[in-house]
């Protein structure tokens, strides 16, 4: 009736699209890193689109199911397999009681996720079930998930009638993925502070790649650019930041915050990453570099509600295959 | 009552976000009026409003653009929309309350075991460690805010002759660890990167994830720092 971890992944957790209204207190939102592929595997398996999945970092966690299950995997491909047989991602895949899943090489991307139909038995903290790891509360025991973990799956539906033989199935459709475009440039808006940076500083910003650093994790990413010129400004007393908020360090070097931010800091804030492009600068990792540039308002709105509307079809097109699946 | 008081900036931080800025001072008044604004917004939520992280002097509004353009198509960008509604929320007169808050007395060991930069601040400041200690013990801080770490308690005016800025690059700070950054001090409640400059630990758990109400401090309280020795910390 669960799924079990028989091997411990780098570090792995279940996450929702984040814990909200408890930012006043210090509460970090988390949340999955990639919400638009949380949301993807959701919609493929029927789910409401903030069901906890898991999300998973390279090298990624062994699992095995102890009954069969509705599955589907987004995000990051980390080259999939069960019972060593290479599955898809981005499609619904019926899994047999005691089949394997396993991931063999990080191909692309930062950041996997697995949606199970129904979702998992799990308590929520403060209305989320997305694990802090700061304060070891939501998710599993508010922790990575390790070896031995036996998460409950809520499903109540038969699949029996699927797996005629004793494989998994893999589902007939597909979601495309045509929000994700090739280009690695990331939108940002100008901060409160974009005025700190001098002319040439900003150019540079905006024209020369920027390289994530070892020192990126869930909290934010340090870029290791040549430090950019700043011109001298007040101290900040802290103020609230936001996921995407770009800070500048005295050295003139670069934090961009991720899903699990503190929720207020004093570095000036000198540009945000645009929520549409959140999930695209997610599935970056040490080693690749950021391009930014420059957008409005408008154009920021409009792209994430583009987004909004290709899940939104997603949603209604799995919904209606899987009744026609029974 | 405080109303018409035009001394404020509004600007968006990023596209779910806005901050209203009283103008990036620690002060008392400020801090009150941010206090009742964050009331004001929660009483009188606009469509669309999350929630609001209220700091020093400013106070920062969260909300859904995708609700707002999916549900009132406001005819312009979701960010102008909520910037009308806040201000005329603003233009609105509000009770400042002239609150008290509770007196929460709280234990530090000031020892360079527990605090590495404990002696170099007090070589900097050209005092003994003891003095340190006693400018640090002596003043009865108000909590201006939570934030940064669940829990975190921001608390002011550290006294002119101990301050001392943040440092350039965060560094790894562990649970307890009691910090100065310019005007401020505060205790982190987690170990995590931080800017800080430690001179104490404070062995009190000020965030317990099983409580009704995980933090021990809340904004609007008073805080004053007490020493105790390394084995009062270790029995506490």
């Amino acid at each position: 009736m669960s799924l079990r971890i028989i091997k411990a992944g780098l570090l792995d957790t279940i996450q929702d699209l984040g814990r909200f209204g408890y930012l006043a207190s210090g509460i970090n939102p988390s949340g999955a890193m990639d919400r638009y592929a949380l949301q993807l595997a959701n919609a493929l398996v029927g789910n409401a689109a903030g069901e906890a999945g898991i999300e998973l970092h390279f090298p990624a966690s062994v699992i095995l199911f102890t009954r069969p299950a509705l599955i589907a995997l987004s995000g990051a491909d980390f080259s999939p397999s069960i019972n060593g047989d290479p599955v898809p991602m981005q499609q619904g895949i019926v899994v047999n009681k005691n089949d394997a899943l396993q991931f063999h090489r990080p191909v692309k991307g930062a950041r996997a996720y697995i949606a199970v139909e129904g979702g998992f038995q799990l308590e929520d903290w403060l209305g989320s079930y997305s694990t802090n790891l700061k304060a070891v509360a939501g998710g599993f025991h508010g922790r990575r998930l390790q070896k031995g973990d036996e998460i409950v799956l809520n499903s109540k539906k038969e699949y029996g009638y699927l797996l005629p033989g004793k494989n998994f199935r893999v589902l007939p459709w597909a979601a495309d993925n045509k929000y994700e475009e090739e280009s690695s440039e990331i939108a940002v808006l100008p901060g409160h502070e974009w005025g700190r940076l001098t002319v040439e500083a900003r150019e540079r910003l905006l024209h020369s790649p920027f390289l994530i650093t070892k020192l990126a994790d869930r909290m934010g990413y340090r870029l290791g650019n040549e430090p950019l010129s700043v011109l001298p400004g007040e101290d900040i007393l802290s103020s609230a930041v936001n996921r995407g908020t770009i800070q500048l360090l005295p050295d003139g070097k670069l934090i961009v915050l991720m899903a699990d931010h503190q929720t207020t800091g004093g570095y000036p804030r000198i540009a945000h990453v645009i929520t549409a492009d959140h999930s695209k600068l997610a599935q970056l990792k040490s080693g690749d570099s950021v391009y930014f540039r420059l957008t409005d308002m408008a154009t920021a709105e409009e792209k994430l509600t583009r987004q909004q509307q290709h899940l939104r079809q997603l949603q209604h097109a799995c919904t209606l295959k899987l009744q026609q699946y029974g | 009552m405080n109303g018409g008081n035009k001394l404020y900036e509004i600007f968006a931080l990023g596209d779910g976000a806005l901050t209203i800025d009283w103008g990036n001072q620690m002060d008392e008044q400020i801090n009150r009026e941010v206090t009742a604004r964050a009331a004001q917004f929660r009483q009188q939520p606009f469509p669309g409003f999350s929630e609001t992280v209220p700091a020093y002097s400013s106070l920062t509004v969260f909300f859904d653009p995708l609700f707002i353009r999916q549900h009132i198509s406001p005819g312009k960008t979701a960010m102008e929309y909520v910037m009308e509604r806040v201000q005329a929320l603003l233009d609105l007169p509000v009770a400042v309350v002239q609150e008290t808050g509770r007196l929460v007395r709280i234990p530090v060991c000031y020892d360079p075991s527990l605090a590495p930069e404990l002696e170099w601040l007090a070589r900097e400041k050209e005092i003994s460690v003891e003095e340190l200690v006693i400018l640090h013990t002596t003043p009865v801080y108000r909590v201006y805010m939570l934030g940064f770490l669940p829990g975190f308690a921001y608390m002011g005016e550290v006294d002119e002759r101990i301050r001392i800025p943040r440092k350039p690059q965060p560094q790894p700070t562990r649970a307890g660890s009691v910090g100065i950054a310019g005007k401020q001090t505060g205790i982190y409640p987690f170990a995590s990167p931080g800017g800080w400059t430690v001179i104490g630990n404070s062995p009190v758990q000020l965030f317990n994830k099983n409580r009704k109400e995980p933090t021990l401090i809340r904004a609007g309280d008073r805080v004053q720092f007490f020493a105790i020795d390394k084995y009062e910390f270790a029995h506490y």
